[in-house]
């Protein structure tokens, strides 16, 4: 039986052979024929030489989600064969460079084998060894252009596109193509029964990663200052702001530049850099990961007793210390929650798209300069470097920035005595003025230290508190201006929570249960603190899943923290591998505590 | 700290400066630093060269570190932003802060443990940068506000108020500003105020990195005798290489030439820098030669103070990045948000 646009594709090549632009344009040929799809690239923390895998899945049913087993392996790389014959599925196809005789590690008797002689097919061809290297993936895609019967003048166009202005690279490209291509179809039964079809599933969505979506955002939001350390997974965000911002903040009149991007020196500097931006009226950000989180911890604690507006985003990667620099958690919720000594919380936004990643970018600037503290944006890896079907990015141009409480010359004007932390309006937010506002009026001593109303250093124990307590009032008027969760109902006794890239499998993973029998209602929380939805959520089912990227129950110890949750309705399904976590283990993870707790299927 | 409150009000003749202010206008709060800290002199001095300068206070961003030293933006400029940040990390507060508004004079005052011990990476970093600011150490060789534990900028050798020697070689900054490229060096003495002043208003009308060590002894755990950095000490050893008086443009140019050869330097607003050479083989223009010197007076242990270094006409931070004119933080939602339109065109490249 033919499945059409329903398939997982995983390549296994080595690090540093190019495999990646020839895989991307692979998964790029399906998107154009309309077919939605999800990237995972896994890659060893080295710049040539390991092993590494990419994975495409094309999913018209939008299953964007990790599976344990893959339907198709393009098996490049000896080093792996073994673990790589082992991830198919049964009934898989494997397609191997049959140049050489076949390794025993390849026999799987359930396994459908296509053998392509792809460095002999080159040999001939190309004489220059680092093209022959190059051009082998590109025979590949060629070989499956026919396996999958898939359009080949979207590859054709694709290459011509790519290399147009570097004419001669085209040709090279388009006959390493028709070799694979020629290959199957003379030699192979083409197509297989996996294959692909144009289709409109698309629509008007993008392919784009998180991080190329959030520097976006950073754009989109008004950000004119970037100080940044470079660190895995975070680098592509300076990166692509850089990239963007030289071409849409430019002043035409004098081809000068709306916006600075500073690599610092360490992350230390890259947050100060953002708070003494902050401090002088500019909307700056800084994008990092976990180890960067940590050296931060001091200036974070400083943005937040002070009360400057910071924007950090902190891909997460696989800690502790060094950790798997390439590999992806949700592992830095609490160090990020209560970064620095003595008490303090930081809001945290849980993007879960690369569009959310751009919406929530410029919303971050917003919130940092309502709440005139940091705001930490948590992306990780797998969200942050993969690109991803995801709705096209939309602005209103009606929108204006909402830039917080600052008094502007004329306003001072009207003030008797000027107090930088006065609640004057209830909501524990004071109002700020910038450096060289007026001039004898609204100037003030920003300091880490303790202070009273008036900005005066105080170790008087009533002006600390008072000033503690506001900082207090300050996290509840917060919750209100977050972004609430996002509840789907089914009218169940159970439910799931998730957050960030946990949600990807969600859909199949509830499908699967359905298919079990049993429904759920879902939240997808986007935010840390949250309303007081979470709690209603819980407190109306009969138990909860909580499922999380961490070993540790990270935002279950901050739910209970925050909002004093049930936790014995809690169940904590916690996948912590490195890989983005599966939809085979959430649903088994889950099904086997129904069955433990005895839970009957519904009807 | 004193306890003598200053007094409210002023005499009627006291002179007011060309926008109208007086003195009065460029002070602050009253310092909490022990009475005759050397860190209040420098204070006094910015004060004085920031009213005879006649700037406008409120155009100043005070920016400092933790330490004595850091304290000292509560006692000056009352009418300017401050921002007391933590430990070692003013440069970055004041990359920000200068990268955000270049329009305003950024001064940043630290210590020889803020500068040459925790945030030693900030001060090189913040120098290669270039950043347009005037950058003050008030150098005490001794840890004050934690009761005088020595500081990387001791020497070696030089004794604790205890009695114990320091064991390892100081850190000189002069040395590394100028081996980093600094565009303004200069070494002072808060208790010479002839020539710090004159060196302040050179600092803070210079565009570039300017960078004042200023040895500042502390009275309370660093001015005994054994200590390098005392009173006594410092008087002993120093010697004055370059005497910088400052010319405003408007000034008639009318100045008592000091015997010597003396070099002028032409300052971006307009204004000139009279340089006397009080040493033959010194020439301020000449880097590699500055360093030179330096590090031949630091062998013979002498204290050589005046503008060590000076290179107008050089390309501050802003320069470098290609920033617009426009402080970066007026821009609004016209000037950075692309709009809708563009969006649309972006969301092409992704399909």
């Amino acid at each position: 039986m033919t499945v059409f646009n329903e398939f997982t594709i995983r390549f296994a090549n080595v690090n540093g052979s190019g495999s990646a632009s020839a895989n991307t344009m692979f998964a790029k040929a399906l998107f154009r024929m309309g077919i939605p799809v999800s990237i995972r690239n896994i890659f060893p923390s080295n710049i040539q030489g390991l092993p590494t895998w990419f994975e495409v899945r094309a999913t018209e049913r939008e299953f964007f989600g990790r599976r344990e087993h893959v339907d198709i392996m393009v098996a490049m790389n000896a080093e792996t064969y073994e673990q790589d014959v082992a991830s198919l599925a049964s009934g898989g196809y494997l397609l191997y460079d049959s140049t050489r005789s076949i390794p025993s590690e390849l026999q799987r008797d359930d396994l459908e084998l296509i053998g392509v002689p792809i460095m002999r097919l080159i040999h001939p061809e190309f004489t220059d060894p680092k093209q022959r290297q190059l051009f082998k993936n590109i025979v590949y895609v060629g070989v499956l252009s026919a396996l999958l019967n898939m359009e080949f003048d979207v590859l054709t166009n694709m290459v011509s596109a790519q290399y147009r202005g570097k004419d001669k690279l085209i040709q090279p490209n388009i006959k390493a193509l028709n070799l694979g291509r020629q290959f199957a179809e003379t030699y192979l039964s083409c197509p297989i029964d996996i294959q692909v079809r144009r289709t409109d599933a698309v629509g008007d969505r993008i392919l784009i990663d998180g991080n190329q979506a959030t520097a976006l955002g950073c754009i989109y939001g008004g950000a004119t200052i970037c100080a940044w350390y470079p660190i895995t997974p975070s680098t592509s965000v300076a990166e692509s702001f850089e990239r963007h911002a030289s071409r849409l903040r430019i002043e035409p009149e004098t081809e000068l530049k709306k916006y600075v991007v500073i690599q610092a020196e360490d992350e230390l500097a890259a947050l100060g850099t953002v708070i003494g931006a902050g401090w002088n009226g500019a909307r700056a950000f800084t994008a990092t990961s976990g180890p960067g989180i940590s050296l931060m911890n001091e200036f974070l604690g400083l943005a937040y007793f002070a009360e400057i507006p910071a924007v950090i985003f902190d891909v997460q990667r696989a800690g502790p210390s060094t950790g798997m620099p390439t590999r992806t958690q949700q592992s830095d919720l609490l160090s990020v929650a209560f970064a620095s000594h003595g008490d303090t919380k930081h809001p945290m936004l849980f993007p879960s798209t690369p569009t959310e990643c751009f919406d929530f970018a410029a919303l971050a600037f917003d919130l940092a300069e309502e709440i005139q503290s940091p705001v930490v944006v948590m992306s990780d890896l797998e969200l942050g470097m993969n690109e991803l079907t995801t709705d096209e990015l939309k602005w209103n141009d009606a929108r204006t920035y909402r830039r917080g409480k600052v008094l502007n010359a004329e306003q001072l004007e009207g003030i008797e005595k000027f107090g930088r932390y006065l609640d004057k309006d209830g909501d524990g937010i004071g109002y700020r003025t910038l450096p060289g506002t007026h001039r004898d009026k609204g100037a003030f001593f920003t300091r880490g230290s303790s202070r009273d109303e008036f900005a005066v250093y105080t170790e008087d124990p009533g002006a600390y508190t008072r000033n503690m307590d506001r900082l207090l009032k300050k996290w509840e008027t917060l919750r209100s201006l977050i972004p609430e969760p996002v509840f789907q109902n089914n009218d169940s006794n159970y439910g799931i929570m998730y957050y960030g890239t946990t949600a990807t499998p969600m859909n199949e993973v509830l499908s699967i249960l359905k298919d079990e029998g049993f429904e759920f209602d879902t939240l997808r929380i986007r935010s840390f603190p949250t309303g007081n939805e979470v709690l209603e959520f819980i407190n109306c089912h009969d138990l909860v899943f909580l499922v999380e990227q961490n070993r540790d129950a990270q935002m279950k110890m901050l739910l209970v923290n925050d909002l004093n949750i049930p936790v014995e309705k809690i169940y904590s399904i916690l996948y912590y591998g490195g890989m983005s976590i599966s939809v085979d283990f959430i649903a088994d993870r889950i099904l086997r505590i129904l069955n433990e707790l005895k839970v009957e299927v519904h009807s | 700290m004193t306890f003598v409150p200053k007094p409210r009000v002023h005499h009627p003749l006291l002179d007011v400066n060309e926008i109208g202010l007086k003195r009065r206008d460029y002070e602050a709060a009253v310092s909490t630093l022990c009475a005759g800290c050397g860190h209040d002199s420098v204070s006094a001095a910015i004060i004085q060269a920031c009213s005879e300068l006649s700037l406008p206070p409120h155009r100043f961003a005070k920016l400092s570190g933790i330490g004595c030293s850091s304290k000292t933006p509560s006692y000056f400029l009352g009418n300017s932003h401050g921002f007391n940040s933590v430990h070692g990390r003013m440069p970055s507060v004041a990359t920000g802060a200068n990268l955000a508004n270049r329009d305003l004079i950024y001064v940043g005052v630290s210590g020889d443990g803020d500068s040459a011990s925790i945030g030693l990476g900030q001060f090189v970093h913040v120098i290669r940068r270039q950043l347009n600011m005037v950058y003050i150490v008030d150098n005490n060789g001794t840890y004050g506000l934690t009761k005088g534990q020595f500081s990387a900028t001791n020497d070696r050798g030089s004794v604790s108020k205890k009695g114990v020697p320091n064991l390892y070689a100081p850190i000189d900054l002069v040395s590394m500003a100028l081996q980093l490229g600094a565009s303004f060096v200069a070494r002072s003495f808060s208790g010479d105020k002839q020539q710090l002043v004159p060196l302040l208003k050179a600092a803070f009308l210079h565009k570039g990195f300017a960078f004042l060590d200023i040895i500042s002894p502390c009275v309370m755990f660093n001015n005994h005798t054994g200590s390098t950095k005392s009173y006594d000490y410092v008087r002993d050893h120093l010697e004055e290489v370059v005497r910088s008086n400052y010319i405003a443009p408007r000034d008639e140019i009318e100045i008592h030439y000091e015997p010597g050869t003396s070099k002028k330097v032409q300052l971006h607003d307009g204004s000139q820098l009279n340089l006397t050479k009080l040493s033959e083989s010194y020439d301020p223009s000449d880097r590699i030669g500055a360093m030179s010197y330096v590090q031949q007076a630091l062998a013979d242990g002498v204290v050589v103070t005046g503008l060590l270094y000076v290179e107008e006409d050089i390309n501050e931070c802003h320069d470098i990045l290609q920033t617009i004119r426009q402080p970066l933080n007026q821009l609004t939602e016209d000037a950075l948000c692309p709009g809708a339109d563009k969006l649309k065109k972006i969301n092409n490249m992704f399909r």
